[in-house]
């Protein structure tokens, strides 16, 4: 059986394409990839390193850890914290720092806290222990929305009354608008994130293409999907064009996976909510409707009103935005690494600054 | 003893210990008749020998012989779930142990273990992981001449810990250590990496799916006496555990104060282990190996150790996939078949899985 993906790995075939951007670009373009799962393989494969000098790669706000907000991490541990709760959550959000704890330390004071692969698995913890109240830490783009949503039906379904989420749910094209909107913008074309399309197709960004004069290219995550995107945005800011093109159409379709969509919109319906670093986006979250507004973990626990705390030395929002890289930060791989954020994009495999640190490259 | 002859009393009575459980109960860490027969029956029965068998406190090991050096290494054991795809802790802390001496050229002989038992362990899991232990043993060619079960109540620690200790004689005059690696080496991995780490990830019950990956727990100190006993000049052997491949080669850049440069598409990684590394953003290169070892030697006996390795069992799969460039600054590059490269750092805490 051959791999799917190798042809997509080709390397002389993403030369190829890469050498064409070359050919065609006469002027500078600042091109923004949406998502920390792009921005992750382009620096895995080096892409950038075959970039023509013209063209500069914008990281965006695409990594849902990142952009969580303090106040619902805050909001997280104190939940974690109780006791009779189990706190579930994806792998990534443990090491994100709050005010001072992350939720690693909280599960070293005695805080059970568990890693799930899905929310359907912080249900079957919920069926498995009754007497405990089980709340799932409800992060992610539309692409998580689905089957979250999923899973707030099934447990009104069934009647399950031990399990809630912290909602934290975010929206791509919300964030694109605060991105242009922003006067200190430089960027001029869009590879919109393939994963997200894939949900909800890409009618929604017509208006903003049109609304903004912006070219948006729905671009997948391999390294021929990421070169071929890029390609067909610097063709279109050549051509002074602002359409909505399609480079990942073994995926995404114009209208995206309508039954995921209406189960989104059954459970969810659109709230504004505040992105770390950026601030409050309106119509930017996901809230639950009020038919599961019991669902919602803010309803069943009494939390205290905690002081942000934010590191002063962080540039997050302005790595989020695409207006600084990471290597703009003054505590880039000093006091911010890995092991030790300061801020929440040296955290996540879809960060930007932890690409950076992992992918990084030493001049000499 | 039957119900007829429990003698009959009014008031408080004595109870009276059941002998045979299925279960670890805290009367086996005892040090009384419990420990004895669990350490007769689970222990003695699987893993004889002459030393052990002494039943002494302390074992009395041979002297070294004439041109040998002792060669120590200790490691506790703390894996969960105990049983995975490929092994279990009893293999585990076998392979673990002879594969740390084993890296330092000598050839292990001896095993000392402790195994730390939870009130309410299942007799029958233990007999199956002191089965795996001895049978590694045996592949190995080692002998566990010295042990001790304790057992703690129930909650204070979680099923089986197994600390070992192992001993071996290398040459006096062999000099092999992460410190060696010198500009113009090779460097060769015995086989595919991530194996382990991801046959414990899918154990621990969250993927959702099965990988079809098993573990790669081996002992390698057969494969690393081939290279040994052919005289080649071994600059550094390293076993990638945690951390994987790409942390062992940063530890072994900065000892020596070299650069490594790989070249990305020769690094042996199975599909299964591709394919479920990609679903859930984790980097085949820094999950843990058992049963691997990185071989570091010069560079005009790469053709040698290569053959060597490919007739002898756990290096069947052996590769080149870099080499040892001068340089201080201690890095590892990584070439990727895209004509760029990469540095390759150590890894910070734990592997999360990404979310989207």
């Amino acid at each position: 059986m051959t791999d799917p993906t190798a042809n997509l790995r080709d390397a002389s075939l993403t030369k190829a394409i890469m050498a064409e951007v070359r050919h065609i670009a006469t002027q500078p373009w600042n091109i923004m990839e949406i998502c920390g799962g792009q921005t992750h393989a382009i620096m895995q494969y080096g892409l950038d390193q075959l970039l023509p000098p013209e063209i500069t790669l914008i990281h965006g706000p695409g990594c849902p850890v990142c952009v969580t907000s303090l106040q619902a991490i805050e909001q997280g541990l104190q939940i974690a914290s109780r006791p009779g709760v189990i706190f579930t959550t994806f792998g990534d959000m443990l090491r994100v720092p709050g005010n001072q704890a992350d939720l690693f330390t909280a599960r070293s004071q005695g805080a059970d806290v568990r890693v799930v692969y899905s929310p359907l698995d912080s249900l079957k913890i919920a069926n498995a222990n009754p007497d405990k109240q089980v709340v799932f830490f409800a992060i992610g783009f539309e692409t998580t929305a689905p089957t979250i949503a999923s899973t707030i039906l099934t447990a009104s379904r069934n009647e399950i009354k031990n399990f809630s989420i912290l909602p934290a749910n975010v929206l791509v094209p919300p964030a694109m608008h605060a991105i242009l909107l922003n006067p200190a913008n430089r960027v001029q074309g869009f590879l919109a994130a393939g994963h997200v399309c894939a949900v909800m197709g890409y009618h929604e960004y017509l208006p903003i293409a049109e609304q903004y004069q912006i070219p948006i290219v729905v671009t997948g995550f391999e390294p021929v999907d990421l070169a071929t995107g890029i390609l067909m945005a610097v063709q279109q800011l050549e051509a002074g064009q602002h359409e909505v093109t399609n480079a990942y159409p073994r995926f995404v379709t114009r209208e995206g996976n309508q039954v995921a969509q209406k189960i989104i919109s059954q459970v969810f319906e659109p709230v504004d909510r505040q992105w770390r670093g950026i601030g409050t986006i309106p119509l930017s979250g996901l809230g639950l409707r009020p038919g599961y507004a019991s669902f919602n973990a803010l309803s069943r626990f009494e939390l205290d009103q905690t002081p942000l705390y934010e590191s002063p030395l962080c540039i997050a929002g302005k790595v989020l935005s695409g207006i600084a890289k990471p290597l703009d930060c003054p505590a880039f791989s000093k006091e911010c690494t890995p092991a030790h954020p300061l801020g929440a994009p040296m955290v996540s495999s879809e960060g930007a600054c932890a690409a950076y640190y992992r992918y990084q490259r030493i001049p000499g | 003893m039957t119900q007829s002859n429990i003698p009959t009393l009014e008031g408080p009575n004595c109870p009276l210990p059941i002998a045979d459980r299925g279960q670890i109960v805290l009367g086996h860490g005892s040090g009384g008749q419990m420990t004895h027969d669990l350490v007769r029956d689970v222990f003695q029965s699987r893993l004889a020998n002459p030393i052990l068998n002494a039943a002494n406190d302390a074992a009395n090991i041979i002297d070294a012989p004439p041109g040998k050096r002792l060669v120590v290494s200790t490691d506790a054991h703390i894996v969960s779930p105990l049983f995975f795809a490929g092994g279990d802790i009893g293999r585990l802390a076998v392979c673990g142990t002879v594969n740390d001496v084993a890296m330092l050229g000598a050839d292990p002989r001896f095993l000392t273990a402790t195994f730390i038992l939870e009130e309410g362990f299942s007799i029958q899991e233990l007999e199956l992981i002191v089965d795996s232990f001895a049978e590694a043993c045996l592949e190995a060619g080692v002998e566990l001449i010295a042990a001790d079960t304790k057992v703690t109540e129930k909650g204070k620690s979680d099923k089986l810990f197994i600390s070992t200790t192992g001993f071996g004689w290398a040459d006096s005059q062999l000099q092999i250590g992460g410190e060696q690696a010198k500009p113009g080496d090779v460097v060769i991995i015995s086989g595919p990496v991530g194996n382990h780490g991801i046959a414990v990830a899918e154990a621990r019950g969250n993927f959702g799916f099965s990988s079809q990956v098993r573990s790669d727990i081996a002992p390698l100190n057969h494969l690393v006496k081939a290279l040994l006993d052919a005289g080649l000049d071994v600059h550094v052997l390293r076993d990638p555990t945690r951390g994987g491949l790409a942390t062992t080669l940063v530890e072994i850049a900065r000892q020596s104060q070299v650069n490594i440069q790989l070249e990305e598409e020769n690094i042996p990684i199975d599909k299964p282990v591709r394919k479920t590394c990609e679903l859930l953003g984790l980097d085949p290169l820094y999950m843990a190996n058992e049963g691997k070892l990185i071989l570091i030697l010069p560079g005009d006996q790469t053709e040698e150790a290569l053959h060597l390795m490919h007739i002898t069992h756990y290096g069947e799969a052996a590769k080149v996939i870099g080499q040892v460039l001068e340089s201080s600054k201690g890095q590892v590059w990584l070439q990727t078949p895209f004509g760029t490269t990469r540095v390759l750092e150590m890894l910070a805490g734990e592997m999360l899985p990404r979310i989207c």
